[in-house]
C-alpha cells in the first residue's frame, strides 16, 4: 500500500461563474513512504491547487486522495488530522508569522495538535536546530528577523508538527543564490535525517535535479510525466518543448549526442557528466 | 471563497453605458434615486421600473449578476414590506386580531419593495460598468467646487481608489493567510465565542503587517514618481461628455418629466413623508 495515492483528481475554481478554470485536470499518482519528490511547472500550471489538496485546504471538485489507505475526505470532521500528517508550507511562508516571540510561533503547529508543553519545547527546539535558527533568535520577535531568518522560522513551524509527509511550495522564491543553496541543503538533510516523505514544489529544475529522487512535471494542469528523476531527463526534449528549462548540463549532453558522441542524455550533474565525457575519451 | 464577493465589482465591456462618462452616471443615478422617492402613483413607479429594466439590459452585463446583488437585500425587501403591510391605515380588507391589511398598507408595501430593489439594481448598473478609477476620477471632479471650503477633494479620491484598489488584494492575502495558519491546525470553525475571538489573531496580525508593508511600499513608489497631490496634475485620460452622455441626459428628463406629469395629474395612491 503506497502512502499517499490520489485518484483522477480535478478542481475547479469558481465553478458556475464566468470565471470558471479548471486549474488540475485528472491527476492519478501514488508516493511511496520516504520519496522525495520535485514538482516543477510553470506558473499557473496547478502545482500549488495540486498539493494544498494533498492537505485537504481545498476539497478536490472530483477524485479522491488516500492518506495510508484512508480517504481523507471519508470524515470531514478530521480533516485537521490530515493537516497534522501532511504538513504544508505556503509560498513565502514568512507572511503567517504572528507571534510575539519567534518560540512562541514555531510552538502555535504542535499546539494545536494539543501536545504537552514538554513535548512542545523539544520540538520547538529540534525544529529550529534543522533550519539552523540560533537560540537566541527564538526569543526576539519574528518581525525583527532578516528575511531568509523568517522564512526558516516559518518552516520550522510546519517542521514542528513531525509530519508524515513535508510539502514545501517554493521554498527558496525571493531568496539570494547562496540562502536557496542553503535552505535546499536543510531541506534535503531533514529528509535523510528523518526519512521521511517531502514533495518539493520549485520552477528551477536545476534545483529539484540535484536532490529528489522523482520529478512530477505538471503542464496546464494535466499531470506531464511522473517519474524517477533519470528516467525524466531522458525525456528532456520534450521538457523543454512545454518550454521548461533543463539543468544547462542536461543542454550539453543533448547537443554533445545530437553530433554524433555516443554519450547518455539522461545527465543532470556535472560529476556525472565529467565521467561520460571521460569515459568516451578511453575508448 | 471570500474572493467571490462582488463588493463594488467592474465588469468590463463595451455597452454604451460603458462609454458614459462616469460623471454623467453619477448625477443620473442621484436624480433617479430622488425620482423614485417622488413616484406617488402605480403609474409613475411603473415608469421608473421600467426604466430600470431598460438601463439593465442596455449595460449588456448578464443578469445573473443583478439576481445576486438582488439576492443581498431580499430579506430587508421582505421585512420591511411586510412591516408596511400591517401598518396601512384606514379601512381593513383583512383581519385578525390586531393585524389588519389595509388597501393604504399594501400601497405602501409594494412602493417600498420596488423602491429598494430598483435603487440597489441601478445602484450595481453603476458599480458593474463603472472602473473604480473612472468612478472615483468622477467623483473628485463633481466634488471639485468643494475646494473652495478647503476640503481636500484630490486627496480624498486619492484614498478611494487605493481603497478600492486593495480591496481584492487584502482578500486574497486573507484568503492565503487562513489557508496557512489552517494547515498549521487553526481552528476558525468551532468553540465558544472568546476562542473564535482569538482565533482571529493568527489571521489579524499578518494582515495588519501585509497592509502597512503594502502601504509603506506604495507611498514609497508614489513619491519615487514625484507624486505631490493634485495641484498642477494634469491626466491621462481626461474625462469628456460625449453624445451617449447627452442622449442619457436627454432619455432620462423625458422619464423624469413624465413621473412629474404623472404625479400631478393623476391620483395620488401613496403618501409618503417625502
Ligand atoms: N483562488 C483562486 N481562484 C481562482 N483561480 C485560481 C485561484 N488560485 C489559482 N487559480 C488559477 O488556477 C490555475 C493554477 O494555479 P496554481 O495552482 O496557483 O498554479 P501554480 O502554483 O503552478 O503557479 C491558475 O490559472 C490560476 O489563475
Ligand atoms: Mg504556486
Amino acid at each position: 500500500m503506497s502512502l499517499l495515492e490520489v485518484k483522477n483528481l480535478s478542481f475547479t475554481y469558481g465553478t458556475g461563474t464566468a470565471f470558471e478554470k479548471k486549474a488540475v485536470n485528472d491527476v492519478s499518482l501514488s508516493i511511496e513512504q520516504g520519496e522525495f519528490i520535485g514538482i516543477i511547472g510553470h506558473t499557473g500550471s496547478g502545482k500549488s491547487t495540486f498539493i494544498q489538496m494533498l492537505n485537504g485546504l481545498i476539497k478536490p471538485t472530483e477524485g479522491q486522495i488516500f492518506l495510508d489507505g484512508k480517504d481523507i475526505w471519508e470524515n470531514p470532521k478530521k480533516i485537521r488530522k490530515v493537516r497534522f500528517k501532511v504538513g504544508m508550507v505556503f509560498q513565502y511562508p514568512e507572511y503567517q508569522l504572528f507571534e510575539e516571540t519567534v518560540e512562541k510561533d514555531i510552538a502555535f503547529g504542535p499546539k494545536n495538535m494539543g501536545l504537552k508543553d514538554d513535548e512542545i519545547k523539544e520540538r520547538v527546539a529540534s525544529a529550529a536546530k534543522f533550519v539552523d535558527l540560533k537560540s537566541e533568535l527564538l526569543k526576539k520577535s519574528p518581525f525583527e528577523l532578516s528575511g531568509g531568518e523568517k522564512r526558516r522560522a516559518a518552516i520550522a513551524g510546519v517542521i514542528a508538527m513531525d509530519p508524515d509527509i513535508l510539502i514545501l511550495d517554493e521554498p527558496t522564491a525571493g531568496l539570494d543564490p547562496r540562502g536557496r543553496d542553503v535552505l535546499l541543503s536543510q531541506i534535503s538533510s531533514y529528509h535523510k535525517s528523518k526519512n521521511n516523505t517531502v514533495l518539493l514544489v520549485s520552477h528551477s529544475m536545476e534545483d529539484i535535479s540535484q536532490i529528489a529522487d522523482k520529478i512530477l512535471v505538471m503542464n496546464k494542469g494535466n499531470m506531464f510525466a511522473f517519474d524517477e528523476t533519470k528516467k525524466i531527463f531522458s525525456k528532456g526534449e520534450e521538457i523543454e518543448k512545454i518550454g521548461l528549462q533543463i539543468p544547462q548540463i542536461t543542454k550539453i549532453m543533448i547537443g554533445l549526442a545530437k553530433r554524433g558522441y555516443k554519450l547518455p542524455t539522461d545527465i543532470y550533474s556535472v560529476e556525472q557528466a565529467v565521467n561520460e565525457i571521460l569515459r568516451l575519451q578511453r575508448v | 471563497m471570500l474572493k467571490e464577493i462582488t463588493l463594488g465589482q467592474y465588469f468590463p465591456g463595451k455597452s454604451v453605458l460603458h462609454k458614459m462618462d462616469p460623471r454623467m452616471k453619477i448625477i443620473l443615478l442621484t436624480c433617479y434615486i430622488v425620482f423614485i422617492f417622488f413616484t406617488k402613483n402605480y403609474i409613475s413607479l411603473a415608469i421608473m421600473a421600467v426604466s430600470v429594466l431598460g438601463v439593465l439590459t442596455l449595460s449588456k452585463v448578464s443578469p445573473k449578476l443583478y439576481f445576486k446583488s438582488v439576492k443581498a437585500i431580499i430579506f430587508i425587501v421582505i421585512f420591511t414590506s411586510a412591516l408596511n403591510l400591517f401598518y396601512g391605515t384606514g379601512e381593513p380588507i383583512w383581519q385578525w386580531g390586531v393585524l389588519k391589511i389595509t388597501q393604504a398598507g399594501i400601497n405602501t408595501a409594494v412602493f417600498v419593495a420596488v423602491r429598494i430593489i430598483a435603487l440597489v439594481l441601478i445602484s450595481s448598473v453603476l458599480t458593474y460598468t463603472t472602473s473604480p478609477t473612472d468612478l472615483t476620477d468622477g467623483i473628485e471632479k463633481l466634488l471639485k467646487p468643494l475646494t473652495f471650503f478647503h476640503i481636500q477633494v484630490h486627496e480624498i479620491a486619492m484614498m478611494m481608489t487605493i481603497a478600492l484598489r486593495f480591496i481584492p488584494t487584502l482578500l486574497e492575502e486573507t484568503d492565503k493567510i487562513m489557508s496557512a495558519q489552517k494547515a498549521r491546525g487553526a481552528n476558525f470553525e468551532s468553540g465558544n465565542f472568546m476562542n473564535r475571538i482569538k482565533a482571529l489573531i493568527p489571521i489579524l496580525v499578518p494582515l495588519f503587517v501585509s497592509a502597512f508593508r503594502r502601504a509603506f511600499d506604495l507611498a514609497m513608489a508614489m513619491e519615487s514618481r514625484c507624486y505631490h497631490g493634485g495641484d498642477g496634475r494634469t491626466r491621462m485620460k481626461v474625462l469628456k461628455y460625449s453624445k451617449y452622455d447627452f442622449m442619457a441626459l436627454g432619455v432620462l428628463t423625458v422619464i423624469f418629466v413624465g413621473v412629474i406629469v404623472c404625479n400631478v395629474m393623476l391620483p395620488v395612491t401613496i403618501r409618503t413623508g417625502m
